[in-house]
């Protein structure tokens, strides 16, 4: 190209510069468009139901009467249920994550059960239900149960924990291993006292992300026969005489936050509308503020590793 | 120079190293002396990383490596690569230092403790003992006594990896490794780890690649000159360095090649 003069150059860069703009407008119009929807969603909730937020609607048994009606039985439901499903999911999903990361040899099966364990994170949650009801209600008996829905979740975000599990992992640069193993540890040394230590962070990401998925699930609670009406609490799990623990609970029916919001939702009276709204601005409250906990963790976690 | 007659501590006979099916090392066959520090020179990719890794069976740890041909470590006359002997087994006699420090992302203390707690040492009298010692040993006391407990990856580049050097000397490795340990470091870093490991001679067998030709000259006592996974030429670095045998060594110190 011959020698241009400088006005011909600025003209040429701000030319280009022009898609520079309209890109980051599309951009900037993309991400809003989501992030708007998102917030009108929460808003219009919070307006409608927020009114509905007391104390008593957390300490109410749901009723037949819109304005007594309550989300006691939910929340603790929900609780319950999560509180199963990472008993469950965490062990599981960690062990298998670090034994295919550190342990499988890596040839051809392990690479069909890799690809099985993405595909199994976009099987539909009602499938993992009709699963769940054969196999945990009918065959092992336990019942509409608390057990039987803290198990399908479980299941269902044990390949998130596993994914999760094998990216922190993968995390770890590779002479951490070596400068383990050169002192003559073994696998299961380096794992308890290197991979597990400084992948907790992303794990615990990983299982949060999980939970605030499963904690939104309706499809498969439902499959399994959660009640939609239930006015008392499970048995405490801590009693006052010995032994003191009591797990009658796990088997104990149930319903949780999302199966509550949809009974209010299919009744006529707009009473019940504002009920659900408010039930739903509570949900997504303890979806964000598991989220929350999530990046904090992540954040406290990992200031102290720099490779 | 070498005055008495040198004791080989590791011997590595018509040694073959193969990535696959790619030869990465092809039929070496020469001695580490007893409290010596043995150089291995050549240049990028003639496979003395490769060698040095054989040592400490490192290849071990990922598939499709396979060994021909013995290493034989004294004073028990024991082939390291037989198929037989536990890759930890060896890894617990000889250590190895990185070329980039790797301090674990754990306070100083627990660095250097490691090794001994991967041997099931427990009390914490015992291990302070050897932690203090090890970092004594590594020249590194003086500057870390007051902040035991406090990461490693505060230390600066030098004393990170003087302190994989105390890491590996906590376990009294009979044979010491050093992968290329000053390439990441500054001068007066590395003129630190190189009068460190002149004065670690005298109880440690070393056996180190280096980059830096000078490097080998100043530190070490043999030198071995590697090219394309065949050694070339081994002998006292001394001589090698000022009369070498092979023209094709004196090419490579002599800077007219590689």
């Amino acid at each position: 190209m011959a020698a241009a003069n400088p006005t011909q150059i600025r003209a040429l860069i701000a030319s280009h510069k022009r898609w520079d703009t309209i890109f980051a407008l599309c951009g900037l119009l993309a991400l809003m468009l989501g992030v708007l929807t998102f917030a009108a969603l929460f808003l219009d909730m919070a307006l409608d139901g927020g009114a509905r937020l007391s104390w008593d609607f957390f300490t109410s048994y749901p009723s037949r009467r819109a304005g007594q009606a309550g989300i006691l039985s939910a929340w603790v439901g929900s609780t319950l249920v999560m509180l199963t499903t990472a008993f469950f999911a965490v062990p599981l999903g960690v062990a298998a994550g670090v034994y295919l990361e550190e342990y499988a040899a890596k040839n051809w099966v392990t690479d069909i059960i890799e690809i099985n364990i993405t595909n199994l994170a976009g099987v539909p949650s009602i499938v993992y239900g009709l699963l769940a009801l054969g196999l945990f209600v009918y065959q092992f008996g336990f019942g509409q149960s608390i057990l039987s829905a803290g198990l399908t979740l479980a299941l269902l975000i044990l390949p998130v924990v596993i994914v999760a599990t094998r990216e922190a992992i993968r995390s770890i640069p590779q002479v951490i291993r070596e400068g383990s193993y050169a002192l003559g540890a073994t696998q299961w040394q380096t794992v308890r006292y290197h991979i597990l230590p400084y992948s907790s962070a992303g794990i615990l990401t990983g299982v949060i992300i999980g939970m605030a998925r499963a904690i939104g699930e309706t499809a498969p609670i439902i499959t399994i026969g959660a009640l939609t009406f239930i006015a008392f609490l499970p048995p405490s799990p801590v009693q006052a005489e010995p032994p003191f623990l009591s797990f009658e609970w796990l088997f104990s029916p149930f319903t949780v936050m999302p199966i509550q919001m949809f009974n209010w939702t299919s009744r006529p009276e707009a009473a019940f509308l504002t009920n659900a709204a408010a039930a739903g601005f509570v949900l997504v409250f303890m979806t964000l503020a598991m989220n929350g906990l999530a990046i904090w963790l992540r954040y406290r976690l990992r200031r102290n590793l720099k490779w | 120079m070498v005055s008495e007659k040198p004791m080989p501590k590791a011997e590595a006979k018509k040694l073959d190293f193969f990535y696959g099916d790619f030869r990465a090392l092809n039929g070496i066959s020469m001695a580490v002396y007893e409290r010596k520090v043995t150089a291995l020179i050549g240049p990028s990719g003639c496979g003395k990383s490769t060698f040095l890794r054989c040592f400490n069976r490192m290849h071990d740890l990922y598939p499709g490596n396979r060994y021909q041909g013995e290493i034989v470590l004294q004073p028990d006359n024991a082939n390291l690569l037989a198929g037989d002997v536990d890759p930890i087994e060896v890894r617990m006699r000889i250590g190895m230092v990185f070329q980039k420090p790797n301090p674990f992302p754990k306070s100083v203390f627990e660095n250097v403790a490691y090794g001994l707690r991967v041997r099931g040492e427990g009390s914490r009298r015992r291990l302070e003992e050897k932690v203090e010692q090890a970092l004594q040993d590594a020249a590194l006391w003086e500057e870390v006594k007051d902040r035991l407990h406090q990461p490693a990856y505060n230390l600066s580049g030098g004393q990170q990896q003087r302190l994989c050097i105390a890491r590996a000397l906590a376990t009294d490795p009979e044979l010491l490794l050093f992968d290329e340990p000053t390439s990441a470091l500054d001068p007066i870093a590395t003129a630190s780890i190189e009068e460190l490991m002149h004065d670690l001679k005298q109880r440690v067998t070393i056996l180190i690649v280096t980059h830096n030709m000078q490097q080998a000259a100043r530190v070490s006592d043999f030198t071995a000159y590697m090219y394309l996974g065949h050694l070339i030429e081994f002998g006292v670095t001394d001589e090698l360095f000022i009369k070498p045998k092979m023209k094709q060594t004196e090419d490579y110190i002599t800077g007219r090649f590689g």
